[in-house]
């Protein structure tokens, strides 16, 4: 089993899309799951059109309470927080949890990072420390095969767990299933949902759009691949708008030794398919399509797929 | 005024808006120039749009535990307290992952023979200087942080960030004395955006008119006014392309949008290379000027009706 993340540094340069278009064209050859690992800003579903087969909560982290009635109000709690999420009862306004006006003292949940630094040094032992429901996941039945997805609630945090999670669950149905592929949908950035999503994997396939931004992201997400020792290859979407770009990338790439899979060009089509719910090399031939079918071919000659197909 | 630019969805234009509203206000407050801050410390970009020339840079970190094992007797009591797994003891070593820890300092306070100091473990750079816009001389004051490549955690970097290019005078401060502060936030809905959004005045969600910039612009909703309390108002890029859905989304649940850019092929080639859009298509400076008027009038009816 092979698993492939595909990343991107910069938001928004067309993850998804390739990522729903490599399940479209894989599911026709070989067996697969998908995990979508962006959980803060989950979109793979949108045109895979999944049927939840189950639900489960994320619980993670945990949050400091106040017992208002055991509280004498010293102010330890205060001095060690170093995360500004005590609050005293003058400052009252800024209380989520116990009442402005009272005597004790409140903690503000979303700067309250677990630490339980408060718990342990509070000396009538007024505050507990309590488990966080921080999101939902699921496994669910596509169109192209069984899909790990999950939902981070909003301003959470400790989505590189919940990535890892889903990760996991994706990971363990693929070996179960003798499954050929496990394809992941990244998250943006360089950081730790990043870099959860493509521990362990066999290659990231980094989606760039030739822009000044996205240039220079490609630069800092191939790092991270290198640090920690995963290959990666490169896709230039959008490839004509910026020619000359397309060809730095390219340059880019045969310095650094890293495989260019494809260039997929500029067109509105790709959203009109997102608006149908579709990926698009199920909504319409041409060069976009055409583009993503060569992708896959590379993609899987890269990862030794072809053979025993 | 803090205004954070934020989306949900990677993308969308949030770097476009941000940079061109910055550049827009230069040279027209009498409280100093706009202060622009990349809060994006993953991928920061935003100063490939300004070129700005930097003039102050800081390493920036976090404080984790240095364990002096000639003090620790391995009773294991830091292990047992600390929350992250940062901190692992074993019969005579003591195993820290620095990358895991979030520099509590509950360990210091927990040993009970005072072994543990701390010490500032690096996680990247914070950087300032200043840009001049193309039109008439302004300028404006640029912030941004780097995170250092193989770091997990953004927040902490943010928060320092924050802290260094923020005035403390800007949150709150209606009108023209004061300098408007604008925070390009990075994409997603999770702990590096609220860290953003934190304290700002105003958040002005930048989404395109597709199923996924709804998809996350309703989460960047829940976030910012559920959760945190703060007025936002919407902008649509890419206006052409897709469907109704956010209008329809953004009229139920009575969102101003403050903007529409439309979908042009000149537009996106000119952030390609790198130009801002008040600088490609000039006439655009009214229209952020008029939408940072919108955006104060709406800050104003919000106090007064919260008060």
């Amino acid at each position: 089993m092979k698993e492939l993340v595909i990343l991107s540094g910069k938001g928004g340069t067309g993850k998804t899309t390739v990522a729903a278009a490599l399940a479209h064209l894989g599911s026709e050859e070989l067996r697969l799951v998908l995990t979508d690992a962006d959980v803060d800003a989950a979109n793979l579903e949108l045109v895979l059109e999944p049927k939840k087969v189950e639900v489960h909560d994320f619980w993670s982290g945990k949050r400091a309470v106040i017992d208002p009635e055991l509280c004498t109000a010293c102010g330890v709690c205060e001095t060690v927080c170093r995360f500004d999420a005590i609050v005293s009862p003058e400052d009252g306004d800024r209380a989520r949890q116990g009442d402005g006006s009272s005597f004790a003292y409140g903690v503000e949940g979303l700067h309250c990072e677990g630490c339980a630094s408060c718990f342990y040094q509070c000396p009538v032992e007024a505050i507990a420390m309590e488990d966080q429901r921080a999101g939902q996941w699921f496994r669910s039945e596509s169109r192209f095969g069984p899909l790990f997805h999950a939902h981070l609630f909003a301003g959470q945090e400790n989505s590189g767990k919940l990535v890892t999670l889903v990760k996991r669950q994706g990971r363990e149905l693929a070996q179960e299933s003798k499954a050929r592929l496990l394809l992941v949908d990244g998250p943006p950035g360089i950081g730790c949902p990043v870099i959860s999503a493509s521990s362990g994997a066999d290659a990231v396939l980094l989606v760039v759009e030739p822009t000044v931004s996205g240039v220079h992201d490609l630069e800092r997400v191939l790092r991270t691949a290198e640090h920690f020792g995963v290959p990666a290859l490169v896709a230039i979407n959008k490839a004509d708008l910026n020619v000359r770009r397309s060809g730095d990338i390219a340059a880019f790439c045969e310095r650094e030794g890293v495989e260019l899979v494809g260039r997929i060009p500029y067109d509105t089509i790709v959203t009109e398919a997102m608006v149908d719910g579709k990926p698009v090399t199920a909504y319409a031939d041409g060069a976009v399509s055409e583009s993503l079918r060569g992708i896959w071919r590379r993609v899987k000659r890269r990862l030794e797929l072809e053979d025993g197909m | 005024m803090i205004i954070a630019v934020a989306s949900g969805k990677g993308g969308t234009g949030k770097t476009t808006v941000a940079v061109s509203l910055a550049l827009s206000l230069a040279g027209r407050q009498d409280g100093g120039d706009p202060i622009f801050v990349d809060c994006d410390v993953e991928e920061p970009n935003a100063a490939l749009f300004l070129n700005p020339t930097m003039r102050e840079r800081r390493e920036v970190g976090q404080m984790v535990p240095d364990v002096d094992l000639d003090t620790c007797t391995y009773c294991g009591r830091c292990a047992e307290v600390c929350q992250y797994n940062a901190i692992a003891v074993a019969a005579e070593a003591v195993l820290l992952f620095s990358e895991l820890c979030h520099g509590c300092g509950s360990c210091t306070l927990n040993c009970p023979v005072e072994a543990i100091t701390e010490v500032l473990d690096i996680m990247g750079v914070l950087e300032r200087g200043r840009c001049q816009s193309a039109d008439d001389g302004g300028h404006v004051e640029f912030a941004h942080g780097i995170l250092n490549v193989g770091e997990a955690m953004a927040v902490p970097v943010i928060r320092q960030l924050k802290e260094w290019a923020i005035p403390p005078s800007a949150a709150g401060a209606m009108g023209n004395s004061v300098a408007t502060v604008i925070l390009d936030a990075p994409p997603g809905n999770a702990c590096p955006v609220v860290e953003v959004m934190d304290g700002a005045d105003f958040v002005l969600l930048v989404t395109e008119p597709t199923p996924f910039g709804l998809h996350d612009l309703r989460q960047a909703v829940e976030v910012a006014r559920d959760e945190m309390g703060l007025p936002v108002g919407v902008v649509i890029n890419r206006e052409g392309v897709g469907d109704d859905g956010v209008d329809r989304f953004c009229e139920e649940e009575d969102i101003p949008i403050l903007m529409r850019i439309p979908i042009e092929r000149s537009i996106a080639e000119a952030y390609s290379e790198g130009v801002p859009l008040v600088e490609e298509i000039p006439e655009y400076g009214e229209r952020f000027r008029a939408m940072y008027a919108d955006i104060e009038r709406l800050v104003a009816d919000g106090k007064e009706s919260a008060s």
